[in-house]
């Protein structure tokens, strides 16, 4: 089962749909205790119409996606430059490092992208025959990466070049994972680097050392705070939602790249928000506001 | 079918996870903290698989009598040394594994934390050099918050404190919301692909 059908896709959107609102009832059917102030939460009503509406938009436009409609999206330079750092990597001999970051899992949805990219990337070094080095402080993140980059190497047919030991747990301690993997890049020099994933402290500390060793830096977070640092120290930067489309992207998948789409129906609702909402208080009209959401 | 398995799983826990959030039943905080519990004691199992990892690679380096052979030893037996001091001392105060711990680790820790201010000070020459209109704007913003952060900010002009607020309050507030609302859609639109069983990145790509 690649994924599920256009059919099973409807049936778990309208169960999502049907379900989280109905929750009570689901809950009095498993026998469950009720608290006093009752089974659903009421407090989080906006939350459910927030998931009803994105629930809604993605099946909208992967409705729309598998009738051809066309899904314009701007190209991302980072991406657009991963075969030229990965060229570059293998014209010197040198290894490429893909660090995915000390502060995310593989229940984020940051490394999930991530990981995606990381197929294209082992798809590229494993077709130049380049060094893919993975150092992970996550065991759980090294195992879907293993199979990420074998999976990558069969698919361009070359099984061989995989090395599940390039692929590797470090250190699970955060600065004792950043000086591992400063060491990897001291000493193995690499052409290109890849830091795409959630990162905290230690991101500076290893985008410097990537600039010192002379490579080309690609990185992409959802970590506002670390961003900043990414951008001055990095060649080419996602910024924050970026990875995400640059996951949809590298995929190619058009039902994934509809979600983007979807997201954008999203957007410009936010913003028709912000700005509704700024008019009100602009014109002092807050009880409007006040009766909408009844506080 | 291990694939197809794993898909059901993802969407049957997907499910039930965003169920859980909307109930107050202590039904569902029960299966919540189980799950959280099982996912502990997988990561634990995931460690340890992890630890033997390295042990094996660093292994095979030491045995190769490769030129990492030196630092293969050094993390060989920093990590034969805490299991034994862990399981003959325990790890409560005053342990030895808690003093190898305070005092060859921690100052190890700090010592590589302690290069961020190297770092952060060469990553800030590279950024502020104002070789385009955006880092001119990079630049004259940032000249302005950090002098607005000192006494010397204020003793220029009382402005420039004020100013520095401003930027950090209104145009980089924007900026950094803007990105968190994007981020925001991108997560959700994520595990929503998850639970629908088009985002199989946890496969490995399968």
């Amino acid at each position: 089962m690649r994924s599920l059908g256009g059919v099973s896709t409807v049936v778990v959107i309208v169960a999502l749909c049907v379900v989280v609102p109905c929750g009570s009832v689901l809950a009095q059917e498993m026998g469950a205790s009720a608290a006093d102030d009752g089974v659903f939460d009421m407090r989080r009503i906006p939350e459910v119409i927030g998931i009803v509406l994105f629930v809604a938009a993605l099946g909208i436009a992967a409705y729309l996606a598998r009738r051809d409609f066309p899904i314009n999206l701007r190209s991302l330079p980072p991406l657009n430059a991963v075969d030229d750092a990965v060229g570059r990597a293998t014209e010197q001999g040198t290894p490429v490092v893909y660090i995915t970051g000390w502060g995310g899992d593989m229940a984020r949805p940051t490394t999930m992208a991530s990981m995606v990219v990381l197929g294209q990337v082992a798809q590229r070094t494993a077709e130049y025959n380049c060094r893919l080095m993975l150092p992970s402080h996550d065991p759980l993140v090294v195992s879907v990466a293993q199979e990420t980059v074998s999976q990558a190497a069969r698919a361009v047919g070359h099984p061989d070049w995989y090395r599940s030991d390039d692929i590797a747990f470090v250190s699970q301690s955060q600065l004792g994972y950043s000086a591992a993997v400063d060491g990897i890049m001291a000493r193995e020099r690499p052409g290109a680097v890849f830091l795409l994933g959630t990162f905290e402290g230690e991101a500076l500390i290893l985008a410097e050392t990537a600039n010192r060793t002379g490579a080309v830096t690609i990185a992409g977070t959802d970590s506002t705070i670390q961003l900043s640092f990414l951008l001055v120290a990095c060649d080419f930067t996602l910024i924050g939602e970026e990875l995400f489309a640059a996951s949809g992207i590298v995929s190619g998948d058009r039902r994934i790249l509809s979600a983007i789409m979807g997201q954008d129906w999203l957007r410009y609702l936010i913003i028709t928000l912000i700005i509704v909402g700024a008019a009100l208080v602009a014109f002092d009209m807050t009880d409007i506001g006040t009766a909408i959401s009844g506080q | 079918m291990r694939d197809r398995l794993a898909v059901i799983t993802a969407i049957v826990a997907g499910i039930f996870m965003t169920v859980q959030y909307f109930l107050t039943s202590t039904g569902a905080a029960t299966a919540y903290r189980t799950i959280l519990a099982w996912m502990q004691i997988i990561f634990s199992f995931a460690l340890l698989v992890g630890v033997l990892g390295v042990v094996r690679i660093h292994g095979k380096r030491f045995i190769a009598n490769s030129s990492e052979r030196f630092y293969a030893g050094v993390l060989l037996a920093g990590v034969a040394l805490m299991v034994v001091l862990g399981f003959t001392g325990g790890i409560e105060r005053g342990s030895p594994f808690l003093w190898v711990f305070d005092n060859w680790q921690a100052p190890m820790q700090s010592t590589v934390f302690s290069l961020l201010a190297f770092y952060v000070a060469s990553a800030a020459y590279r950024g502020f050099r104002a070789r385009s209109g955006e880092s001119a704007v990079l630049v004259i913003a940032a000249l302005i918050v950090l002098l607005g952060r000192v006494p010397l900010g204020e003793w220029l002009s009382p402005y420039i404190p004020d100013t520095a607020d401003w930027v950090l309050h209104v145009p980089a507030l924007a900026a950094k919301r803007a990105i968190l609302i994007g981020i925001g859609l991108g997560m959700i639109s994520t595990s929503i692909k998850v639970i629908l069983g088009l985002e199989r990145t946890y496969l490995g790509g399968r």
